[in-house]
């Protein structure tokens, strides 16, 4: 079925397990109400985690760049020496 | 037995003179043992890209550099359904002109292919192994942003979803290409949610990416209002 599909039921079932929780009354309903509250923040808190972590442990190459100005002129020179054009702008 | 595999390997190219004889020939030093052919798609390069590749065609073979133009810029996705015409391998490959995309991860691409028998490898950048350079903190952020993001609504099942560095069996590109679209670098990101979808068997390689060194970036303009209006209409229609 379509990703939103997914998404919508989950919403909705997770919709369905707070109205049920508001209309049971087991736990008290001013906490109940500001679930979704804490939910929307819980995820966005998480998001951000997700952001600053991913941030801290970005996988980085500055080796790659020297290895690749090794490659630039190995190749600059095999090729103008076979009569290709490499001269840059 | 196994059949012989032949490697198409798709190159959009737009003023890449110089990028694209140094790819070339990077190409041909890491891919000794395999039988492969370039398909250069040039949008009518001002600069004289396609004079360089019939340079290169001398050097290494018309048989093995093609040169299939078009008169003008039309666009990424055309690009690659225009070289995927010409194209006479049972595998795809997928690559920028600029050497962010190192030709030396090519023999890992098709390694992991046979090893999995995927029908499609894609090149990550956000995992152990692989890596970029020459990003500053800014690009760092907004790319691990739109990533969370991307992960969180699509849950598309890979690591690098704007990655464009990319193997494909050929008929299963035929078959995403198709209904796919998006424009730009959504585009990339359309093909890898679809195919993911579809349920085809998907494997990721680590690649490094370092940031062009010569010529013009194609990147610019209002990009997170673009990738914000394609994620929407990815959650919406994959």
């Amino acid at each position: 079925m379509k990703h939103i599909v997914k998404i919508m039921t989950l919403l909705v079932g997770i919709s369905a397990l707070w109205f049920g929780l508001l209309m049971t009354s087991m736990v008290p309903s001013s906490h109940t109400l500001l679930l979704p509250i804490y939910f929307i923040t819980c995820l966005g808190c998480y998001g951000l985690l997700m952001v600053g972590v991913g941030l801290m442990r970005f996988p980085t190459c500055p080796q790659e760049a020297l290895l690749l100005q090794q490659d630039i002129i190995e190749a600059k020179d095999y090729l103008k020496q076979r009569g290709v054009d490499v001269c840059s702008e | 037995m196994a059949e012989r595999n032949k490697y198409s390997i798709i190159i959009p190219t737009y003023n890449e003179r110089l990028n694209i004889a140094l790819v070339v020939f990077l190409v041909f030093k890491h891919l000794r043992d395999v039988d492969f052919e370039i398909i250069v798609v040039d949008d009518g390069s001002p600069d004289g890209t396609q004079e360089v590749v019939k340079q290169l065609q001398q050097v290494y073979g018309e048989d093995r550099i093609l040169l299939r133009a078009r008169p003008k810029k039309l666009g990424l996705g055309t690009a690659y359904s225009h070289g995927l015409k010409h194209a006479s391998g049972n595998f795809v490959v997928i690559m920028d002109a600029d050497l962010s995309h190192h030709p030396k991860y090519l023999p890992s691409f098709i390694k992991k292919q046979l090893e999995t028998g995927a029908s499609i490898v894609t090149g990550t950048r956000y995992v152990k192994g692989g890596g970029v350079h020459g990003w500053n903190l800014m690009r760092k952020l907004t790319s691990r942003g739109a990533n969370v993001l991307a992960q969180t609504l699509l849950w598309p099942g890979v690591s690098d979803l704007t990655g464009s560095f990319r193997l494909y069996r050929k008929s299963v590109l035929e078959d995403i290409i198709s209904s796919c679209v998006s424009k730009g670098y959504v585009f990339q990101m359309e093909m890898i949610v679809r195919a993911s979808r579809k349920g085809y068997h998907i494997e990721e390689v680590p690649i490094t990416f370092v940031d062009r060194v010569y010529g013009s970036s194609k990147l610019g303009g209002s990009e997170i209002v673009e990738y914000l209006k394609g994620l929407a209409y990815l959650l919406v229609t994959t």
